[in-house]
C-alpha cells in the first residue's frame, strides 16, 4: 500500500496503518537520532518520543510534505530539545570555529589517498565519522545530517530547522569545512597528516 | 576584465559549486582558477571526499531489534492509552 493511503488510513484511526508507517521510516528515524546525539539509550527514548508525538499530531499532518520529512522535523525538534537540556549554556550552539584560509595554506593541502566506499567498510573509519560529527554544535549537526546524511534538500532541511535556505547553506558548508579538517590527519598523504599539531 | 577570484573566495564557494548551486559564470572561474591552483584542487577534493563519506555513512544501519520490539511495545500501550481517554 503507497504512503498516502497509509497516512489517510493512519489519519482515520487505523492503527495497524500507522504502524505500517513506523515500520517503514524508523530505521532512518533512529539512524539520526543515533547521530545527533551520539547515545544509545538518548536514540531510544528519542525513537518512542517521535512517533507517540507524531501520532498524536496525525491530524494536523498536511499531505503537501512528505510523511517522512514531517517525522524529521519531529525527530529533529525532540533530539535538539534534549540537546538543550543536558548541555551547559557554555557550549555554544550558534559558533563553529574554523580554521583561517592562512591557516590552512600554511598547513598545506594534500589529497587523501581513500576510496570512501572501500573505507566506510572499516569499523574504524565509521566510528571516526561518527565522533567527528559529535564535535559540531548541534544546530550545526542537525543542518550535515539532514542534508549529507539523509539527502533531504536545502529547502526541506530549512523547514525541518525553521530557519532559512542561506542559514542551512552557511552551516552547511562550515560544518563541512570543520568534518574536513578532522579527517584530514587520517587520510591525507602529506603535510596535512599531523593534523593541527603542524601549524607553527 | 574582471577581477579573479582569490583562493579564499574560492574557500567559500567550494560547497555550493559541489552542490551545484553557482552560476555557470562563477563555475567556470573556479575551474579557471583550479587550472593553475593545486592546493585548491586537493582542496576540493578531500571537500568532496568528506560528502561522500557522510553520504554513504548510515547506509545499511538497522534499528537494532531489541529498540525496534520496545518500540512498537510501547506505541501499542500508549496509543491505546490514547484511545481510551
Amino acid at each position: 500500500m503507497d504512503e498516502t493511503r497509509l497516512v489517510e488510513r493512519a489519519r482515520a484511526g487505523d492503527f495497524d496503518a500507522f504502524e505500517e508507517l513506523v515500520t517503514r521510516t524508523e530505521g532512518r528515524i533512529y539512524s539520526l537520532l543515533l547521530r545527533m546525539t551520539g547515545n544509545p539509550e538518548d536514540a531510544r527514548e528519542l525513537l518512542q518520543e517521535t512517533y507517540l508525538s507524531a501520532y498524536k499530531k496525525l491530524g494536523s499532518f498536511r499531505g503537501n510534505a512528505a510523511f517522512s520529512t514531517w517525522l524529521y522535523r519531529i525527530a529533529t525538534n525532540h533530539a535538539l530539545m534534549r540537546l538543550r537540556r543536558k548541555q551547559p549554556e557554555t557550549v555554544s550552539w550558534e559558533e563553529l570555529p574554523l580554521p583561517s584560509h592562512e591557516e590552512i595554506r600554511q598547513r598545506g593541502v594534500s589529497d587523501w589517498a581513500v576510496d570512501p566506499k572501500e573505507a566506510l567498510l572499516r569499523r574504524e573509519i565509521r566510528e571516526l565519522l561518527v565522533r567527528a560529527i559529535q564535535d559540531l554544535p548541534p544546530l550545526y549537526r542537525a543542518v550535515v545530517l539532514l542534508r549529507d546524511v539523509e539527502g533531504l534538500s536545502t529547502a526541506d532541511t530549512a523547514k525541518i530547522l525553521g530557519t532559512t535556505e542561506g542559514a542551512v547553506k552557511t552551516r552547511l558548508h562550515r560544518a563541512r569545512i570543520h568534518l574536513r579538517e578532522k579527517l584530514s590527519p587520517y587520510f591525507a598523504d602529506g603535510e596535512e597528516r599531523g593534523g593541527r599539531a603542524v601549524i607553527p | 576584465m574582471t577581477r579573479k577570484l582569490t583562493c579564499k573566495e574560492i574557500l567559500e564557494q567550494l560547497s555550493a559549486y559541489i552542490d551545484e548551486e553557482l552560476d555557470p559564470s562563477i563555475c567556470a572561474e573556479i575551474e579557471a582558477h583550479m587550472e593553475g591552483c593545486n592546493p585548491c584542487v586537493a582542496f576540493l577534493n578531500t571537500l568532496k571526499k568528506t560528502v561522500v563519506l557522510y553520504k554513504y555513512s548510515a547506509e545499511g544501519d538497522e534499528v537494532p531489534r531489541e529498540v525496534h520490539i520496545d518500540l512498537h511495545r510501547f506505541l501499542r500501550e500508549k496509543c491505546a492509552q490514547d484511545e481510551g481517554e
